[in-house]
């Protein structure tokens, strides 16, 4: 059986699955319980500075966007960091690693950008005997109004320097928690990197507004009639994850640097593809508060399961093994020439693929008598639509032509030869191969 | 001592009153909010959905159940309103099993098609618990037009003219309106009063009065009713009840299962309709299942169906097949009477084994005996006297296109027309199109 123990930037644990640093890491019975269920590690919900803790809201904190059957597909917090003093927090912490001693206890802080606030607070974290700390960069909502969170993480500058005064006041691995709203992730882990940062974790939550209630006219969750934008989460935000996380794996100037993997994470298969774009290991929020601690189970024997399959023995393995496939548009083959397949005997005859390509796209599926829906190759361009809007899995597929084919929409031969946008002749850019 | 499933002969109070009451319960229980939530995120919003094509008055389904995900029920009842204005009742006793819900792609993929009958249901409850009546007339045209038949074919044709702005006389010859809706289908299947209640709901458009008590060809006259309205619409169902040429049918206790279900549908008391113990129905459509399952619930200790053919040629679906089963109804097929034994009062019924040959079902010498203190007759039923000048078709009037018949000025539709299956969808649907192709012919 594949091991599931991860040693990211020195903490060990014995799966890559840690609670984000979120309610369900607020309290130490929580913890006790995520622990006990098996969970691999938690990062502790954001430490404040001592003294008078932060209030919360009242009202409700959560807003939420559902998809068929009433799932969840994302969950937006109006949450702050936690709202209990800085010592009971403290003591809990101690309690819990010393009782769960195996697991990783990463402690998440959040004090204003002062060296100052810094250097009180982090030694009397490392005293709990915690294995690390997560700078709360990325918090969108209620603390980015006091000049943190977000408001440092959307400023490579505040970043680096903070970092570089953890790094100077702490001997623990340093992780850099960054948010995603900024225009490219790459100049915040670029920052964190510069900083001495030992890692990176993202995504923390999207800046969102859920819904509106129709008849009071308040955004969604309303407290006392009004709306403040909360933080997005949940499966919804997964594929701005991966990316974010595929960009700081593929850039020269952080490759390397291990990055956790926080977005959406719900199955084990979310986790397989994070950790394949590069992260070393996932923290999990929604899903847990979705679902509870439980899913650990499936997210555990499915990752191992498959990682058995495939032969990976270990999560390092694993870590990036798709980074080398992600490129940039330019490089993509342009000689690779696809057609949209339709299985007439899986075929249920919704018509879905037919609304889909007649209505929005390229006309190049057929409606026969007997509602058989078939591909016509002289107008289908691969785009794809109607696998995604086909309700049922692998009855629409999408089959590469072999070199030497013709492709009826173009009426070209299939090329063996990769080429792609750099060198093709509608590029004015275009490199004009040797005479 | 009271009476029980084992009472000899012909008696009422089999049940004690709370086993009646939840015998004859709604047989299928509304879904409430939630479960049409659930229900309704089922649907693929097919192109060009198959399940459309197989409802007989089209309704945009995919729409509507739309536009119950979407928080919109009323704005689905109205969808399904627009097509057919007694959806609410279609929804109750439409054998969607057969029709759209065996159409829906789901069918196809899982066995389990999406539920659209009680999907319709609640669309269409929400709007009318709320009172709402959703259409206006248009400007009153001065037209008049007279509707025979207050059943689910003259209410459709009724309510579309008046809709159009032209005053509208229904004729019934019953007591109440409704046609088959209130005298027809069992009483499971349309609880609360629900036919009289979606009546007076289709009266609210205006413009329509109601005369019952009417039967054509006594208190009123084709030719006079031509001669005072600028139409006429004919949709008077079939009366005539089809006999069973067996020997013995004047024994007492051999009855029309249609005047059974009649009965029942109109009892104010359960525990007064009297039932047999050893129950017989004869035939293979709605009818005798709807006859033998609700003497079954009444308390009859044995009832059988007997069906000349085979299961899967009777008229009753195959889930109507599965309820009289579930509800411990006997099902014999292939065999048919020959002969009722009794006395005053039947006893039993003799039958013979059918077998198909080549001047088509012929009886074999193989013959059993049924018990039986009542026998119900539910072998289909016949247009009883259609009005002179009418051209027939079969046992039916003829129409041609939307409801045409033979004579200028006289439509017809529902079950006592010709075409379409006898369901209470195709007869809305009917009377629908009819009134359309009025409405073009006396503005046109």
């Amino acid at each position: 059986m594949a091991d599931l123990t991860t040693d990211f930037c020195g903490i060990k644990s014995p799966n890559p699955f840690w609670l984000a640093s979120a309610p369900p890491t607020d309290k130490e019975y929580n913890v006790r319980r995520a622990f006990e269920a098996g969970w691999g590690g938690v990062v502790w919900k954001t430490l404040g500075e001592a003294g008078p803790p932060i209030v919360n809201v009242n009202g409700p904190r959560y807003g939420v966007v559902y998809g068929a059957d009433r799932r969840v597909l994302g969950i937006n917090n109006i949450e702050l960091i936690t709202d209990r003093p800085l010592e009971v927090n403290l003591e809990e912490i101690a309690r819990v690693k010393k009782d769960f001693p195996d697991r990783a206890m990463v402690v998440s802080i959040m004090v204003p950008c002062e060296e100052q606030a810094w250097r009180e607070i982090l030694p009397r974290v490392e005293d709990t005997g915690c294995d690390g700390i997560e700078l709360n960069f990325g918090c969108p909502h209620g603390m980015s109004e006091r000049g943190m969170g977000s408001a440092v993480g959307q400023v490579p500058e505040y970043i680096q320097m903070v970092a570089e005064w953890c790094k100077a006041h702490t001997d623990l691995p340093v992780i850099v928690k960054l948010t995603p709203n900024i225009t490219d992730i790459r100049y915040p882990a670029r920052a964190a990197k510069a900083g001495g940062a030992d890692a990176v974790s993202l995504i923390n939550t999207v800046s969102s507004i859920t819904s509106v209630d129709l008849d009071t006219m308040s955004p969604e969750p309303s407290i006392d009639g009004k709306g403040s934008h909360g933080g997005y989460c949940g499966p919804a935000v997964k594929p701005i994850a991966l990316n974010m996380v595929a960009e700081i794996a593929r850039d020269p100037e952080t490759a390397g640097m291990p990055i956790s993997g926080i977005g959406g994470v719900t199955t084990w298969r979310d986790a397989a593809e994070f950790l394949a774009l590069g992260a070393g290991n996932v923290q999990v929020c929604t899903a847990a508060m979705v679902y509870g601690f439980g899913i650990i189970k499936e997210l555990t024997a499915g990752l191992s399961g498959w990682m058995d399959d495939k032969g990976y023995t270990s999560v390092a393995q694993v870590s990036g093994r798709a980074v080398p496939n992600v490129t940039d548009w330019q490089y993509l083959n342009l000689n690779y020439v696809a057609k949209a397949r339709i299985d007439q005997e899986a075929c249920i005859k919704c018509g879905r693929c037919y609304a889909a390509c007649e209505d929005t796209s390229h006309q190049a599926i057929a409606l026969k008598p007997g509602r058989v829906f078939e591909v016509i190759d002289e107008e289908c361009v691969a785009c794809n639509l109607c696998v995604d809007v086909c309700p049922v899995e692998n009855c629409i597929t999408m089959e590469p032509l072999r070199a030497g084919e013709i492709d009826k929409r173009t009426g070209r031969v299939v090329e063996a030869d990769y080429a792609n946008w750099t060198t093709h002749p509608n590029n004015p850019a275009a490199v004009k191969a040797a005479e | 001592m009271p009476n029980s499933p084992r009472t000899p002969g012909v008696v009422s109070a089999r049940l004690p009153d709370d086993v009646l009451a939840g015998n004859f319960a709604d047989l299928h229980a509304p879904l409430d909010a939630h479960e049409a939530m659930v229900a309704a995120d089922r649907c693929y919003f097919c192109y060009d959905a198959p399940c459309i094509n197989a409802c007989p008055t089209a309704i945009d389904i995919p729409l509507f159940i739309r536009q119950i995900q979407a928080g919109s029920p009323e704005g689905a009842a109205k969808t399904i309103l627009e097509q057919n204005i007694l959806g609410g009742m279609c929804a109750r006793v439409c054998p969607t099993e057969t029709l759209c819900e065996e159409a829906c792609v789901r069918e196809a993929a899982e066995g389990k098609p999406v539920e659209i009958g009680a999907l319709q249901r609640y669309a269409t409850d929400t709007l009318m618990d709320k009172g709402i009546h959703p259409f206006t007339r248009a400007a009153v045209t001065g037209k008049r037009v007279a509707v025979v038949g207050a059943g689910p074919a003259g209410l459709s044709c009724a309510h579309r003219l008046a809709m159009k702005g032209h005053d509208v006389v229904i004729f019934d010859a019953r007591e109440k309106p409704g046609g088959l809706n209130e005298y027809g289908i069992a009483s499971y299947k349309t609880v609360d009063d629900f036919a009289q209640a979606e009546v007076e709901w289709l009266m609210k458009i205006g413009g329509i009065e109601l005369r019952t008590g009417q039967r054509l060809g006594r208190e009123i006259m084709l030719e006079e009713l031509q001669a005072e309205f600028d139409a006429v619409f004919l949709g008077v169902g079939l009366a005539g009840v089809n006999a069973l040429r067996a020997e013995g049918e004047e024994h007492a206790h051999v009855r029309d299962a249609v005047d059974f279900i009649a009965e029942l549908r109109q009892a104010r008391d359960l525990s007064q309709v009297p039932v047999g113990r050893d129950v017989v129905v004869i035939g293979g459509g709605m009818t005798a299942v709807d006859a033998a399952v609700q003497s079954k619930l009444l308390g009859a200790e044995h009832v059988t169906i007997v069906y000349r053919r085979t299961p899967e040629a009777m008229s009753a679906s195959e889930e109507e097949q599965h309820l009289a089963s579930s509800k411990g109804v006997r099902i014999i097929t292939g065999a048919a009477p020959v002969r009722l034994t009794g006395g005053e009062y039947v006893t039993g019924v003799e039958f013979a084994y059918t077998e198909d040959g080549p001047d088509g079902l012929r009886l074999t010498g193989d013959t059993f005996s049924l018990k039986a203190d009542v026998v119900l007759k539910a072998i289909g039923q016949h247009l009883d006297g259609a009005p002179g000048g009418l051209n027939l078709a079969g046992r039916k009037i003829a129409v041609e296109g939307p409801g045409r018949t033979s004579m200028a000025g006289v439509w017809a539709g529902g079950d006592c027309a010709s075409g379409g299956d006898d369901l209470t969808v195709t007869a809305v649907a009917e009377g629908r199109d009819a009134a359309e192709d009025i409405h073009k012919s006396l503005m046109g």
